[in-house]
């Protein structure tokens, strides 16, 4: 285990409602640290629909979804957060009053007086293909995600999907496997044109294997996969023998690790709150935007701001329990516009060496 | 208003009222029928109103776009009759629509 990291504030996602949370809680002094098991900054509305319009931010009348993550990235700079991209909490555990030690699944350690839960509708977390019997070789010999492509060495793999994960996947490995076939439901990919082309020219000289098609069931014993039926898309059927299959289908929202974190859950997946601070059974750790739940609430981004202001107030007291909170505005506070970075101009005070 | 049959995967039919100019997906979330989720809310954004269109009715609903079918990528158990319902806009002519539910989506 590593060296913990200590932090005011450890908050889980880095969705919009995430990185509005560093905004409010960097106005009043605590530092965050934000962890997201996507690869990217912004959560659904940069994995999801980046190009999709908003029409509901109060005082922006349109805006895409990458643009509004963008225009928050740019209103928290003066916080500098730090992020933890492709790892998800894995644990949280109550160590102290408050204090709480969170660990991901990357063996990252933080310790930090507010957790703050901004997760959305879960952890995107690759989404399983429709084969009856597949739970069974998953780890094994299905595998939604290479980490070491040494272990593919020799082996027959079987790639399965169009998009950029399974061409990339085929490119990386078609020099490794003993053979690869690459197998999809129609002859169309929507991965990159020229990962595209690259694999055509290694079926052209006759390096992997170009299937149109669908898998319908697996083979094998002991979590050892053998082989593949497939079926395509005129109705015949026929066999891929592998001793690997990399299904690549997309991503989708599960609520994962949180359900083990020792709430009690309204529908089995949201996290409730009290409605005056956000703040969940625990004292200590909040939750924020779609995860939560109080009676009236609506599954808005604009809601999920008016949350994190509440609940930046509330984490203030257990960070800073000794010191009073006065009330602020951006607009005319000289030490809330100094945090910020845009404090007035005002004539230099005579330079005097420090003794 | 325009009539659409949803046949869910038991072989339950439930008909309901669309309205002209809104969406097929729109239409079941409105009148809650089963096994439609629209996880995304109708951005073609996932493949969770995945439908399939009635044999008799697929040449007036049409093909789907390049940009539904890389999405249709994600969908369960496709067929040459698969669409997003989110994708299928509502119309007079289309007075009568019936469309069967996967026993899964996402």
């Amino acid at each position: 285990m590593s060296e913990p990291i200590k932090t005011d504030v450890v908050i889980v996602g880095a969705g919009p409602i995430g990185l509005f949370a560093v905004f409010e809680l960097g106005l009043l002094d605590m530092k965050c640290h934000l962890i997201d098991i996507l690869d990217k900054i912004g959560g659904q509305c940069a994995e999801l629909y980046p190009e999709k319009p908003i029409y509901d931010i109060p005082g922006i009348p349109f805006t895409s979804a990458q643009g509004l993550v963008d225009a928050l990235l740019q209103q928290i700079k003066p916080f500098n957060p730090l992020y933890h991209l492709n790892e998800m909490v894995e644990t949280v555990e109550k160590i102290g009053d408050p204090l709480f030690r969170v660990t991901t699944d990357q063996g990252k350690v933080f310790e930090a007086k507010i957790v703050v839960i901004a997760a959305g509708g879960g952890s995107f977390q690759p989404k399983r293909p429709p084969i009856p019997g597949i739970e069974a070789y998953e780890g094994k010999s299905v595998h939604y995600a290479v980490r070491k492509m040494e272990s593919f060495r020799d082996k027959r793999v079987l790639v399965v999907g169009g998009g950029d994960s399974a061409l990339d996947w085929t490119l990386n490995l078609a020099p490794i496997a003993s053979h690869l076939t690459l197998l999809h439901r129609r002859s169309e990919f929507r991965a990159a044109p020229d990962s595209v082309n690259k694999m055509m020219a290694l079926v052209g000289d006759g390096k992997i294997d170009l299937v149109v098609g669908q898998v319908t069931a697996l083979s094998g014993g002991d979590g050892q996969i053998s082989k593949a039926m497939v079926k395509t898309n005129d109705g015949s059927a026929f066999e891929i023998a592998c001793d690997a299959l990399l299904p690549f289908f997309g991503l989708t929202m599960k609520l994962g690790p949180v359900a083990n974190w020792g709430f009690e859950l309204k529908n089995n997946e949201l996290i409730p709150v009290d409605s005056a601070a956000f703040e969940t059974s625990i004292p200590g750790i909040f939750a924020i935007g779609d995860i939560n739940w109080y009676p009236g609430k609506l599954k808005l981004i604009l809601s999920g701001f008016h949350e994190a202001a509440l609940m930046a107030q509330k984490a203030y007291r257990y960070v800073y329990p000794e010191k009073r909170l006065v009330f602020q505005y951006t607009t005319s506070s000289t030490s809330l516009q100094k945090k910020l970075g845009v404090a007035p101009e005002r004539p230099a005070a005579p330079a005097r060496a420090a003794t | 208003m325009v009539q659409i049959t949803f046949i869910d995967s038991r072989g339950t039919a439930r008909t309901v009222e669309g309205e002209a100019g809104s969406t097929v997906m729109e239409t079941a979330i409105k009148n809650g029928v089963p096994e439609i989720e629209a996880e995304c809310g109708g951005a073609c954004a996932c493949s969770t109103c995945h439908v399939y269109i009635e044999e008799a009715w697929r040449e007036k609903v049409g093909e789907p776009s390049p940009m539904e079918e890389d999405m249709l990528d994600f969908a369960y158990n496709v067929q040459p009759n698969s669409r997003l319902s989110c994708q299928i806009k509502v119309r007079e002519d289309l007075d009568g629509l019936i469309v069967r539910t996967p026993d899964r989506q996402a």
